[in-house]
C-alpha cells in the first residue's frame, strides 16, 4: 500500500460501489446514503443499474458535499470494488491518491494494481462464510459487511447505522440480528486493520434538518393522491412502474374507508375511493384516462417513452375533443427500446407535438422530486382548466434515485381548479349549450359531463367538428375550432410554472436548461464564476413558453442550452416556438444515459467561450 | 360522421313509456348509411329497447370506435351523451368512463373490424374486467368505408365482391368471449327485431359486460352470392333454437308463469330472462356446453343465435375493486386529499 499523506477533507468526496445486480447490494448502498443524510450532510445517491434481474454489473455512486453540490461526480475517492468482472474499469476510475476496497478472500491480479491508488483488502467472503450458514444469507450479509467497512472508513456514526437497520428490520428479529452482526464484522475489521477514518470523511452537520430523502416516482404518486386523482390506468414500464406502485400503496392507506356493517355480526367492509386499472397496453391506458376524465374524474397514467409512442393517436383525440388528461412520462434512453434503465430527456419534442395532425400539448419539467409533487398537482389543474392532455416530464434520474429535497408542504385551503364545467343547475340557466362555443379569455369553452341533463348532452367526436360539436367538413367551420385550440394552447404560457431566472452581475453568457440538469448546471455556473465567467441562468419549467424565454436569449451574447438528448430538442422547441434563431443557442448535450455532471457543463461552456479575466 | 337532422313530425299519438316519452325521444339523427344496411335495423332495435325499458336518455352513455357501425350512435337516443372515439379504442374509453361513473348505462357500438381486428386486445380485456356495459358488434364481415376488404370475422371460403375468397380462419366473438371469462354472450340477426330487442333489454339489465354479436349484412359490399354474411345466407343458415323473453321487474310480480326455474335467469336488478325455447339439455350457464354447442353448429355451417350464455353472479369491475356505489367522480375532494397533517406524518418515512 502506498503511503500518501493527504490533508483532511470533510464532507466533500465521492464513493462508487461496484456490485453484481440482484445480490441485494442496493439496500446496503442506500443504507450508507441514508446514514449520511441522517448525519445532516447533503448527499446524493445515483443507481446506475442494468436492464437485468440478476447477474450483470451495477454501480451506485454517493456524492457528499457540505455546500449541496451533489450532482454526479466523475471521479471517485473510494471505489468499493465488489464485482471482479469490472475490476479493471472500476480501478481505473479512482482518482489519484484514492482508495480501492476489495474482497481479499481471493488475491487481486497484480496487473490491476495502480501505484497511485491505495488498496484496502478485506477478506469479506471468508468472514461471511465463517459467520453465516444459508447461501442467500451469505450473499446478502456480505453487502452489509462491506457497508460496515465503509462506515468505518468514512467516519459514519456506526450507532446511527445500527439504528437504521433496527428500524428496517423492526418486525424481523432474525434478520435484525444477522444484519447487525454483519455490520459489526465489517466495521470492526476496518477499525482494527486500517487507520479509520480516511482523510476524506463525514462530520455531522445540520444541513438536512427540514429535508427529506425521496425519489421522484414516490413524490409524483403523492402529488396525484393529493390532487384528488381517482382513476389511474397504466401499463408496467421501467422507469415509471414505481409511480403506480406507490400510488397503489398510498391509496390503500389514505383512500380506503371502513364501512359500518349492516348488522353486528356482518363482516367488516370497506370502500376504495379510487380505481387503478392495469391496462393491456399504453393505448388502453390513455383511452381509460380520457374516458374517466370525460366523466369528470381526475385521471392519470404513468409511462415512459415507448408508452408515449403508443399513446400517440389517442393523445390527439384528447387534444381535439378537449378532454383533460395527465400523463406522467418518466423518460428513459431512446430511441426504440433504447436503454430502459438509463436516463435521458429525449421525449421533449415527442410530447410537445404528440399525435398526427396539428397538435400541441402542455408540458411541465420538474427538476427534482419536490417539484414532481408540486407539478403533479399543477398538471391536474391545468388539464382541467385548459381541457387538454398535460405531460409531466420527469426522468429516470429523478424518478428512481433518492434525492435530498425540502420537506413537502400542503395548504389545507387548496381548492382544485376543475375548469369550466356546466352542471345541471348551470344548464338550467343557459339558453342553449354548444360544446365548442362561448370561449372565455383563455379560449376555453364550457363542457358538460355524461349524465348531466339532456340539454347538456352532446357528441364527443374525434372527427371534424364545428363549434356546436356537430360533424363538419367545411373548411371555415373546421378552422374556427382548430384556430381556437392554438390560441388556447398559447394562453397556457402564463399558467404553466414560470421559468426560474438567476442573474449575475456583468453576465454576457446565458445558460438555459430544464429538469434534472438543474443541480449540475447550478454547480457548473458557480465553478465558472470562480474561474471568472459570470453567467445568467434560466431554467424552463413549462411549455408553452412565456415571453421571457425569447427575451433571455436576446439579452445574451452567448447562449447555451444544456439538455440530455442528442438532437438538442429543447433548443429546437425554443427556436420553433419563439422565433429565436437556432444558431443563437449553443447546445451542450449529454445523452449517454448517466445523470449529468457539473464538469460536463463547464467543459461545454468553455469550449465556446474564452475566460478572459 | 355526416348526420342529417330527422324531422320530428307528430303523426298519430304515439304510445308513451313510464317516463312519458315516445319512441321518437329515443331516436337520433337520420342515418347516412346505405339503404337496407343491417346496422339501421340494429339502431331501431336499440331505440326500442331503451324506450321499452324507460331508461332516461341522459343516463345513457353511447360510445363507438370508427367504421360504419360506429357512426350509428348518432342515430339513436339523441338525448344521450355520446363519444365517437378512435378506431378500435371504444372499449378503453368505455372502461375509463365506467370506472369514473358507474351510475350510467353504457352502450358501445362497434364493428367486426373495430372489435375483432384493430381493437381485439381491448375487447378481450374489457370482457375480462367485466365492465358493466352493453357491447354490440355489428358484424358484416367487411370493411365498408374503405370499400369491402375482408374483416377477421369473414368465414373461410366466403367470397368478396371482387377478388379471391377468404382463406383465413374467422374470429368468433362468442367463442372468444367464452375463453376469456365473458358473463353474457348473445348472437342475433339484424333482420330479426323480435329476437334482438329482448336480448338488448337483458343486456342492459346484466351486471357486467354483455356482448351481442349481431350479424348485420352489408348491402353494398357483402350481400352477394357466395358471401356468408349476406341476408340470404344468414336467413337460410340461422338456427334459432334458443329464444328468450325479457321480463322487467315490475311485471315479474304478476306475470310469474313459468314453473321451470332452470329456464330462468334472475338479473342483478331483479328482472328475469326467461328462456322460451332451448334445445334439449342446453344450459345457458354451462360454459363448456355452450362452447360445444356453438362449435357444433358452426361446423355444420349454421349460425346459432339467441342469448347463448349468462353468468349473473360474477362481480363487475367495481365490485372487484370495492369502489363506492355512487360514481367515483362524485366523491368530494375533501375525502380524497389526506391533508397537511397526514403529509407531515407520512414524510417521517422519508428521513
Amino acid at each position: 500500500m502506498t503511503d500518501i499523506i493527504t490533508d483532511v477533507r470533510v464532507n466533500d468526496f465521492a464513493v462508487k460501489l461496484a456490485n453484481v445486480n440482484g445480490t441485494g447490494s442496493a439496500s446496503a448502498n442506500g443504507l450508507l446514503m441514508q446514514a449520511i443524510f441522517r448525519m445532516g450532510i447533503p448527499v446524493s445517491g445515483k443507481n446506475l443499474f442494468p436492464s437485468n434481474i440478476q447477474g450483470l454489473p451495477t454501480w451506485y455512486e454517493i456524492r457528499v458535499n457540505a455546500d449541496g453540490y451533489t450532482s454526479r461526480a466523475l471521479d471517485y475517492d473510494l471505489m468499493v470494488a465488489m464485482n471482479s468482472v469490472t475490476y479493471a474499469e472500476d480501478i481505473a476510475e479512482v482518482r489519484a491518491d484514492g482508495y480501492v476496497l476489495y474482497d481479499s478472500s481471493w488475491p487481486l491480479d497484480e496487473a490491476l494494481l495502480r501505484e497511485d491508488v491505495n488498496f484496502l483488502g478485506v477478506p469479506l467472503a471468508r468472514m461471511i462464510i465463517e459467520n453465516f450458514q444459508a447461501p442467500r444469507e451469505r450473499i446478502l450479509m456480505k453487502n452489509v459487511a462491506y457497508a460496515g467497512v465503509v462506515v468505518a472508513l468514512l467516519g459514519i456514526e456506526v450507532d446511527l447505522v445500527s439504528g437504521l437497520l433496527a428500524e428496517t428490520f423492526a418486525r424481523n428479529e432474525k434478520l435484525r440480528e444477522s444484519n447487525q452482526r454483519a455490520l459489526r464484522l465489517g466495521y470492526d475489521y476496518a477499525i482494527e486493520n486500517f487507520s479509520c477514518p480516511l482523510a476524506f470523511r463525514v462530520e455531522r452537520l445540520d444541513a438536512t434538518k427540514d429535508q427529506i430523502l425521496i425519489d421522484g416516482n414516490t413524490a409524483i404518486a403523492l402529488g396525484c393522491l393529493y390532487a384528488g386523482a381517482t382513476v389511474a390506468a397504466w401499463y408496467p414500464i421501467t422507469p415509471a412502474t414505481a409511480v403506480m406502485d406507490n400510488f397503489t400503496r398510498l391509496c390503500a392507506q389514505y383512500r380506503r374507508e371502513e364501512l359500518t356493517p349492516a348488522t353486528d355480526d356482518a363482516p367488516a367492509t370497506y370502500q376504495n375511493n379510487y380505481l387503478i386499472l392495469q391496462a393491456e397496453d399504453e393505448i388502453a391506458a390513455i383511452g381509460m384516462v380520457l374516458g374517466a376524465s370525460w366523466s369528470g374524474a381526475r385521471a392519470f397514467t404513468s409511462t415512459s417513452g415507448p408508452g408515449i409512442s403508443l399513446m400517440g393517436e389517442l393523445l390527439g383525440l384528447g387534444y381535439y375533443t378537449e378532454i383533460p388528461a395527465v400523463i406522467i412520462d418518466v423518460q428513459r434512453t431512446g430511441p426504440s427500446t433504447g436503454m430502459p434503465t438509463r436516463t435521458q430527456q429525449a421525449d421533449i419534442l415527442a410530447c410537445a407535438y404528440a399525435s398526427h395532425g396539428d397538435t400541441r400539448h402542455i408540458l411541465l419539467f420538474p427538476k427534482d422530486p419536490a417539484e414532481c409533487f408540486e407539478f403533479a398537482l399543477v398538471a391536474f389543474d391545468l388539464a382541467e382548466r385548459f381541457q387538454t392532455p398535460v405531460f409531466v416530464l420527469s426522468d429516470l434520474d429523478i424518478g428512481m434515485n433518492d434525492w435530498v429535497v425540502p420537506a413537502l408542504t400542503w395548504d389545507d385551503d387548496f381548492v382544485p381548479d376543475r375548469g369550466r364545467v356546466l352542471h345541471d343547475e348551470d344548464l338550467a340557466s343557459v339558453k342553449e349549450f354548444f360544446r365548442y362555443a362561448d370561449p372565455d379569455a383563455l379560449y376555453v369553452t364550457p363542457r358538460t359531463l355524461p349524465g348531466s341533463a339532456e340539454r347538456g348532452a352532446y357528441f364527443v367526436r374525434g372527427s371534424g367538428h364545428d363549434l356546436h360539436g356537430r360533424y363538419t367538413e367545411s373548411p371555415e367551420e373546421y378552422q374556427e375550432v382548430v384556430d381556437r385550440l392554438k390560441k388556447k394552447h398559447g394562453a397556457a404560457a402564463n399558467y404553466v410554472p414560470a421559468p426560474t431566472v438567476q442573474r449575475r452581475d456583468g453576465a454576457t453568457v446565458g445558460v438555459i436548461t430544464l429538469g434534472s440538469c438543474d443541480l449540475a448546471v447550478r454547480e457548473a455556473l458557480d465553478l465558472l464564476a470562480e474561474a471568472g465567467l459570470a453567467t445568467d441562468y434560466l431554467r424552463v419549467r413549462g411549455f408553452p413558453f412565456s415571453e421571457e424565454m425569447r427575451a433571455f436569449v436576446d439579452a445574451h451574447e452567448h447562449c447555451f442550452v444544456v439538455e440530455q438528448n442528442r438532437d438538442a430538442q429543447l433548443r429546437s422547441l425554443i427556436a420553433v416556438e419563439t422565433g429565436v434563431a437556432t444558431e443563437r443557442m449553443h447546445p451542450i448535450l449529454v445523452y449517454g444515459g448517466f445523470p449529468l455532471s457539473a464538469q460536463q457543463v463547464v467543459d461545454g461552456v468553455l469550449a465556446s467561450v474564452e475566460v478572459t479575466s | 360522421m355526416t348526420s342529417i337532422a330527422k324531422p320530428l313530425i307528430p303523426l298519430a299519438p304515439l304510445p308513451k313509456n313510464d317516463l312519458g316519452l315516445t319512441i321518437r325521444d329515443y331516436e337520433g339523427a337520420m342515418s347516412t348509411l346505405c339503404a337496407g344496411c343491417g346496422h339501421d335495423s340494429v339502431t331501431a332495435a336499440i331505440s326500442h329497447a331503451f324506450w321499452e325499458l324507460s331508461t332516461p336518455p341522459h343516463h345513457i352513455a353511447k360510445l363507438s370506435g370508427i367504421g360504419c357501425s360506429s357512426k350509428t350512435p348518432t342515430y339513436f337516443v339523441r338525448g344521450a351523451h355520446g363519444f365517437n372515439s378512435a378506431h378500435g379504442r371504444m372499449a378503453t374509453i368505455a372502461t375509463g368512463a365506467n370506472a369514473a361513473n358507474r351510475e350510467l348505462t353504457y352502450i358501445g357500438i362497434s364493428g367486426d373490424g373495430d372489435s375483432l381486428s384493430i381493437g381485439l386486445g381491448h375487447l378481450a380485456h374489457a370482457i375480462r374486467r367485466n365492465i358493466n356495459m352493453v357491447y354490440v358488434i355489428e358484424n358484416n364481415g367487411v370493411y365498408g368505408l374503405t370499400k369491402g376488404q375482408f374483416s377477421p370475422s369473414a368465414d373461410i371460403g366466403s367470397k368478396p365482391k371482387r377478388g379471391e375468397p377468404n382463406a383465413l380462419a374467422p374470429i368468433d366473438p362468442i367463442l372468444l368471449g367464452l375463453s376469456v371469462g365473458a358473463t353474457f354472450l348473445a348472437r342475433a340477426f339484424s333482420g330479426d327485431k323480435e329476437q334482438l330487442i329482448p336480448i338488448l333489454k337483458a343486456a342492459v339489465a346484466h351486471n357486467g359486460l354483455a356482448l351481442i354479436d349481431v350479424i348485420s349484412p352489408c348491402v353494398t359490399f357483402n350481400d352477394h352470392e357466395g358471401s356468408t354474411k349476406s341476408y340470404r345466407f344468414t336467413r337460410e343458415h340461422e338456427v334459432k333454437e334458443i329464444e328468450t323473453d325479457y321480463v322487467p321487474v315490475r311485471l315479474e310480480i304478476t306475470a310469474k308463469v313459468s314453473a321451470d326455474e332452470a329456464r330462468e335467469v334472475v338479473m342483478h336488478d331483479g328482472s328475469v330472462v326467461r328462456f322460451r325455447a332451448v334445445p334439449e339439455g342446453y344450459d345457458s350457464g354451462d360454459r363448456l356446453g355452450v362452447e360445444e354447442y356453438v362449435r357444433d353448429r358452426a361446423q355444420r355451417g349454421e349460425i346459432a343465435t339467441g342469448l347463448l350464455y349468462v353468468n349473473e353472479s360474477a362481480p363487475d369491475l367495481h365490485e372487484l375493486n370495492h369502489t363506492p356505489t355512487t360514481g367515483l367522480n362524485k366523491v368530494p375532494f375533501s375525502r380524497l386529499c389526506p391533508g397537511s397533517d397526514a403529509l407531515v406524518d407520512l414524510q417521517r418515512d422519508f428521513r
